[in-house]
């Protein structure tokens, strides 16, 4: 005991870090911040460190070349001993990450944390989340397979819509004229260096403003921040009713902490690491690149906007929400903390949360993209067939041979980019089912051209007869009186 | 030790360094800059479109579509696979031909032909062209990519060597022949 006291004392001799590490260690926090509610932070800086240390072993073993990168990965993958584990962690670590990160941010905007005095902490907070978001998508380029591959042809896609200097935004993401070796190499770097330096000393700044201002108080109805007043009521709170953080409040953060890693493990074990996926070879066309769990409503979104209005929600839509986030401490500096008299507050996280979870949902079933092979795949139902005319008979051949399945479904099989056609007759007469197969229209194309008379004629005899047993196909009541009295046909 | 001035030699030795520094700093910039622009100098210089050969004309029969690869001009050794790039020939009438890139005009995913109904789709977002490149539907402002092409010694040739983007379409230079939208 005696050796570990004197070399201890060696040290503190020559950094003096002792007392102020004592000092911040046990600050005195208000008593009701010692809650559950208040382990995201220091569970995103465990997860934020998990990653360093398993990136760092990746990079014992992983090339960042285009060439060899997808190789090295299945070297990590099935040769390295618990190389998959590791490749597994970092993946899930990643995904945990950008979570707990996400959730930190609803808590600290649902708490009035932003409010004065912690304004610039929430700005750097809202940086940290963009870094995040930064590193999971350069992670995913470094996985470099098939998405990764036409993830960046859609990241520089999107880039070469700025006005003006577009074409060199791309020439400066792909770092040459295509994506190939200088592309991976630029976010190798991004991922490795660039992103995470800013993200350590980013986290500094962020940690030293939570110890100098405290943590945020609990959140009362009717305990309303004033700038003149805030500090002073603060001060007073933790000196006549706080707690020492360690070892107070610290517990609950680490048994979080660690309930989070174990988790981590356990996700990484028992699913495994993720991809990579096919080679990022650009001649094998037969994919369909998808993105991330965090983008995937991103996905969804660039399949749901008008084309007119893509190109500008595109450009103004991530710096209106970005400055609405760095904004919102100026505007709602002050005033009520609690949830409890915020609705809008609430109303907005609702809302985001529904509209993110229905994205990434719709994304998760792609209802926008052709199901490519259901042409050959997936047979008509019997059902359709049974009982039918040979001209009928033939037009369903058609809906088939011209792939009319793969945006098309009958009986819930089939693509879901155009409408089901189960009871399509009953909607469409024969005109106009005519006209919809030959001339196109609602976002189908036109058939005209591929279609021959016959073909078409014996399609449409077959959309006819998709309408339920009880109820009359649509028909046009007036052609019957315009081709001549005599093909009324009597009412039964 | 101030001067009348009110300010001091070591103040002003601070100032004088800090500019020098600056000075320094500056000259260093555009050296630095210039290496990190050198991905768009490049182009400007040189440019990295050339004519590349997409094999005998007979690999394209009249009145079909078929996938041709082909080595984009600028690679470097540790490229790999990606250097290898795709497109679609559309030999319309064995006498004119239509090379279409493989990146869908929306964001860049490879469209996929479908000789029965005469469509390219994508897998991406759900856009699709006609047979001759036009826009059908989907999420595309306009239609697929063409490269220009020549006919020599019984090969097809086109100039290529950059990914198209709605951006920079390949059809937009020169000489790009554009059908109807």
């Amino acid at each position: 005991m005696r050796l570990i006291e004197k070399v201890g004392a060696w040290f503190e001799l020559r950094l003096g870090l002792g007392k102020p590490i004592r000092e911040a260690a046990t600050h005195p926090v208000p008593r009701d911040t010692a809650s559950w509610f208040y382990v995201f932070g220091s569970a995103a800086l465990t997860v934020f460190i998990l990653q360093i240390v398993t990136g760092i072993l990746l990079a014992l073993i992983y090339v960042p070349s285009a060439g060899e990168a997808w190789n090295s990965l299945q070297i990590l993958n099935h040769t390295v001993s618990l190389g998959w584990f590791v490749r597994a962690l970092h993946g899930w670590g990643s995904n945990f990450m950008v979570a707990i990160v996400l959730i930190h941010m609803v808590q600290v905007f649902l708490f009035g944390a932003y409010k004065f005095p912690r304004e610039l902490t929430w700005i750097v907070g809202v940086l940290l989340l963009l870094m995040t978001l930064g590193m999971s998508f350069t992670g995913q380029v470094l996985r470099f397979d098939q998405d990764a591959y036409w993830g960046l042809g859609i990241g520089a896609s999107i880039s070469s819509r700025v006005p003006i200097v577009g074409p060199w935004v791309v020439k400066l993401l792909l770092g040459g004229p295509i994506i190939a070796g200088a592309t991976l190499s630029r976010f190798f770097t991004l991922h490795v260096f660039v992103i995470p330096g800013l993200l350590l000393a980013f986290v500094g700044v962020h940690l030293l403003m939570v110890l100098k201002l405290g943590i945020n108080d609990w959140p009362m109805p009717g305990r309303v921040v004033r700038r003149a007043t805030y500090l002073e009521e603060y001060h007073e709170l933790t000196q006549k009713d706080g707690v020492a953080f360690v070892p107070d409040a610290v517990w609950k953060d680490i048994v979080f902490s660690g309930f989070i890693l174990l988790s981590i493990g356990f996700c990484a074990a028992y699913f495994g690491p993720f991809g990579p996926g096919g080679q990022p070879d650009p001649t094998i066309i037969q994919t369909a690149p998808r993105p991330d769990f965090f983008f995937l409503w991103l996905y969804a979104l660039l399949s749901f906007l008008p084309p007119s209005a893509e190109t500008p929600i595109l450009m103004i839509g991530p710096a209106i929400g970005i400055a609405v986030l760095l904004a919102l401490p100026f505007v709602a500096g002050e005033g009520e903390k609690s949830w409890k008299r915020r609705p809008i507050a609430v109303l907005t996280i609702l809302l985001l949360a529904v509209a993110l979870g229905t994205l990434t949902r719709l994304a998760e079933h792609t209802p926008w993209s052709p199901v490519m092979d259901a042409w050959s795949s997936l047979p008509i139902p019997s059902q359709y067939l049974v009982g039918r005319t040979a001209l009928e008979r033939r037009g369903a051949l058609v809906f088939q041979v011209k792939q009319c399945h793969n945006c098309h479904s009958l009986d819930e099989q089939g693509g879901k980019r155009g409408p089901a056609l189960d009871r399509v007759a009953l909607r469409l007469n024969e005109d106009q089912l005519i006209r919809q197969v030959i001339q196109g229209g609602g976002n189908m194309p036109a058939y005209g051209k591929n279609l021959s008379p016959a073909e078409t004629t014996a399609l449409v005899a077959f959309l006819k007869t998709l309408h339920p047993g009880g109820q009359a196909p649509a028909r046009n009541a007036s052609r019957a009186i315009a081709l001549g009295a005599g093909e009324v046909t009597p009412r039964p | 030790m101030s001067a009348e001035n009110g300010m001091s030699r070591r103040a002003l030795l601070v100032k004088l360094g800090l500019f020098f520094n600056g000075v320094i700093g500056l000259a260093l910039t555009v050296p630095i800059v210039r290496y990190l622009l050198s991905a768009v100098t490049q182009e400007r210089k040189v440019g990295y479109d050339s004519w590349l050969s997409l094999g005998a004309l007979e690999k394209f029969p009249a009145g079909q579509t078929r996938l041709a690869t082909y080595r984009n001009p600028v690679v470097n050794s540790w490229d790999g696979e990606t250097g290898n790039i795709a497109c679609w020939v559309r030999n319309v009438d064995g006498q004119s031909f239509q090379v279409f890139a493989i990146n869908c005009a929306h964001l860049g995913c490879p469209v996929r032909w479908f000789a029965q109904s005469s469509l390219f789709l994508c897998p991406c977002h759900g856009g699709a062209y006609y047979q001759d490149g036009s826009r059908a539907s989907g999420p595309p402002e306009r239609g697929l990519f063409q490269y220009q092409y020549k006919i020599e010694n019984g090969n097809l040739f086109i100039k290529a060597g950059e990914m198209p983007t709605p951006g920079q379409p390949v059809a937009n230079k020169a000489g790009g022949k554009t059908t109807c939208a």
